[in-house]
């Protein structure tokens, strides 16, 4: 199928339609959502609670006998409520640090899960209820119904992390300032847990409870590398997070039927990778150029100081070229001392007075001076005096 | 010391885990003095000023501020936590982080405005930052993160301004003018109270001193209790400053 035949059946075909705004809406609240979890260093929690959530989906089926997406979401989301909160009592109430208790309540609450969704199978009507597909996700199994409840609980949540924006900003950056002016750490922080919990269990349906996680960080980190400003940041991270859901939504569901969780966290992960390499300033290819720049600017500095200091051996006759086997040999094996003199050159700093012989310029003299006051703190040797 | 009290403690002691940091301090903090917080690592400086606040549970004694129960006066106090603190690489700018120093007199929900903004652009002039207004804070040196933290809470327009080392690790120059903002502050009759690390320079910034091992070795004006008696007191006989005098007749 082409792009140009999918985004007709987008704008056409009414199931296409409705999944692709349920999962792009889920990964827009997702990705905003999760920018805080990043900056707070809570990268880990959305796993811990997605994982969480899974007993609570088999148990709220095995109790009401209900395979509607309300009450297993509902279902969900208080186990994975649960989940967090014994997080944060272990982390208050003993020395285990918080990252061995997210891993303590990810992997408990995961395998009481797998333990409850088998009891659950057993029952005649569980295949229909498609609860396996809890597990990795099948955003194809979307309702409109389910839709209608991912952009209500999901503009609930941005509205709510609108309204209360400087708060939160406050409390991820300088949570102790924020406690000083009478902020309540404890409420703001389990609303934005709250806020995280409905945004993760919102997507267990069509993401899945292992790979749910990902549509949390993965938009958030992408989004950091391209800017410094936190409500971009977050905007960003929205229209990742909405690109990476609707994509993976739509290839998982039409493409060759493979689950949806592992699609979107392709996306979201290429998403990364390319700003992770591509970013300016923050990223790779941008801090490498830097690096060489600063090397080639450290390589053509030292040949600078060599002529200086050659031109420091003939007094009265600064024009007096130098063969560049000089200039190599004072180098010594560091490289790179015609390529340092042809920048020297295009920097008006040295010139080429015959073939293989140079020489600094005026300005070049002027600027050897000022790089030795500059590292020796005290005025360079004159290049019309003695011998040193 | 006719001055009223800005602070009183009375009986604090506060505990972690059975294992006391700070034991039944008396203490009495007096308006319009720069008051030095000092003592060795680990005698409760920072938790002294903490508990303060309100920011760690106390075991046992009374803290008032301005006479009162801090909740009741917060907008009087502003606090400049450890520069280590925070993650200087969050994405935000300078006059961002300034304009936190009015979020708690706007309240909840609201945003700070132009009046807000032109309050951060004086404190940011103050401290000789006003270049930097849009910078990312993430390029700022140690002393110019120092210097943001202390405009943040001239623009809370306080009383009583509790610095947790507001001198660690900055450069001269920061370090002037952060002596330059604590006078300023002084000489409108407000009170600052400052842990402190570097023993030689408490009589030139300070008037008052708390000398402070866990338990309070002695508090009051420099001149007084600023001795070597006290300082080995507090330190245990191995005092960095006194060493510091007595090495300096070598290079």
């Amino acid at each position: 199928m082409s792009l140009g035949e999918l985004v007709g059946l987008v704008l056409t075909d009414y199931t296409v339609r409705t999944v692709s705004i349920g999962s792009a809406a889920l990964g827009a609240v997702a990705g905003a959502l999760g920018c805080f979890a990043l900056l707070r260093r809570q990268s880990l929690l959305g796993d811990a609670i997605s994982h969480a959530a899974l007993p609570g989906i088999g148990l709220a089926f095995l109790l009401t006998g209900s395979r509607a997406v309300p009450v297993l979401v509902l279902g969900a989301a208080l186990a994975g409520w649960l989940g967090t909160l014994v997080v944060l009592g272990i982390v208050r109430n003993s020395r285990i640090s918080e990252d061995s208790a997210l891993g303590i309540v990810l992997s408990v609450f995961f395998g009481f899960g797998l333990v409850v969704l088998t009891l659950a199978q057993r029952r005649p009507t569980a295949a229909q209820a498609g609860l396996e597909t809890f597990l990795f996700g099948q955003a194809a199994t979307l309702l409109e119904r389910d839709v209608a409840l991912i952009v209500v609980v999901g503009t609930s949540a941005v509205l709510v992390l609108a309204l209360l924006w400087k708060e939160f900003k406050l409390l991820t950056f300088d949570r102790e300032f924020a406690v000083s002016i009478g902020l309540s750490a404890t409420r703001l922080d389990l609303l934005l847990t709250g806020l995280l919990v409905a945004a993760i269990v919102l997507g267990l349906q069509a993401v899945g409870v292992v790979l749910m996680s990902a549509l949390i960080v993965a938009p958030a980190a992408a989004a950091r590398q391209w800017t410094n400003s936190l409500s971009v940041m977050v905007g960003l991270a929205g229209v990742l997070g909405a690109i990476a859901g609707a994509g993976g939504a739509l290839l998982s569901s039409f493409a060759s039927g493979i689950p949806t969780g592992p699609t979107i966290v392709l996306i979201a992960t290429g998403a990364v990778g390319f700003s992770l390499l591509a970013a300016p300033e923050r990223g790779l290819a941008s801090r490498l150029v830097r690096d060489l720049r600063t090397r080639r600017r450290v390589l053509s500095d030292g040949v600078l100081g060599d002529l200086y200091a050659l031109a420091c051996q003939h007094p009265g006759r600064t024009g007096h070229p130098h063969p560049v086997a000089v200039l190599k040999a004072m180098q010594r094996s560091r490289g790179g001392v015609e390529r340092s003199l042809r920048r020297l050159e295009a920097d008006g700093w040295a010139r080429e007075v015959q073939p293989g012989e140079w020489s600094l310029t005026t300005a070049g003299l002027a600027r050897a001076r000022e790089g030795f006051r500059a590292e020796l703190g005290a005025d360079a040797p004159p290049v019309t005096g003695q011998r040193r | 010391m006719s001055a009223p009290a800005v602070v009183e403690i009375d009986d604090l002691t506060v505990a972690y885990r059975q294992h006391p940091v700070l034991w039944d301090i008396d203490l009495t903090v007096r308006a319009g003095a720069l008051t030095a917080v000092v003592g060795p690592n680990g005698a409760g400086k920072t938790t002294l000023v903490k508990s303060i606040i309100g920011l760690v549970p106390v075991a046992a004694g009374r803290v008032r501020v301005l006479g009162r129960r801090y909740r009741e006066v917060r907008r009087e106090v502003a606090y400049v936590p450890q520069r280590g603190s925070v993650d200087w690489d969050f994405p935000t700018s300078v006059i961002d982080v300034v304009l936190m120093g009015s979020y708690g007199a706007l309240g909840w929900i609201r945003r700070p405005g132009a009046r807000e903004r032109a309050a951060a652009v004086e404190a940011l002039e103050k401290v000789g930052l006003e270049a930097f207004r849009d910078r990312q804070i993430s390029q700022l040196s140690g002393g110019q993160q120092q210097r943001v933290f202390l405009a943040r809470a001239l623009i809370q327009n306080a009383q009583l301004y509790l610095m947790d080392e507001p001198f660690q690790g900055v450069d001269a120059r920061t370090e002037r003018a952060i002596v330059d903002v604590l006078k300023e502050i002084r000489t409108q009759g407000r009170t600052v109270v400052a842990v402190h690390h570097a023993l030689q320079s408490v009589p030139e910034y300070f008037d008052d001193v708390v000398l402070l091992n866990v338990r309070k070795v002695a508090s009051g004006g420099v001149e007084d209790v600023f001795t070597e008696e006290n300082l080995r007191a507090t330190y245990g006989g191995r005092v960095p400053f006194l060493q510091a005098v007595a090495g300096q007749g070598e290079p």
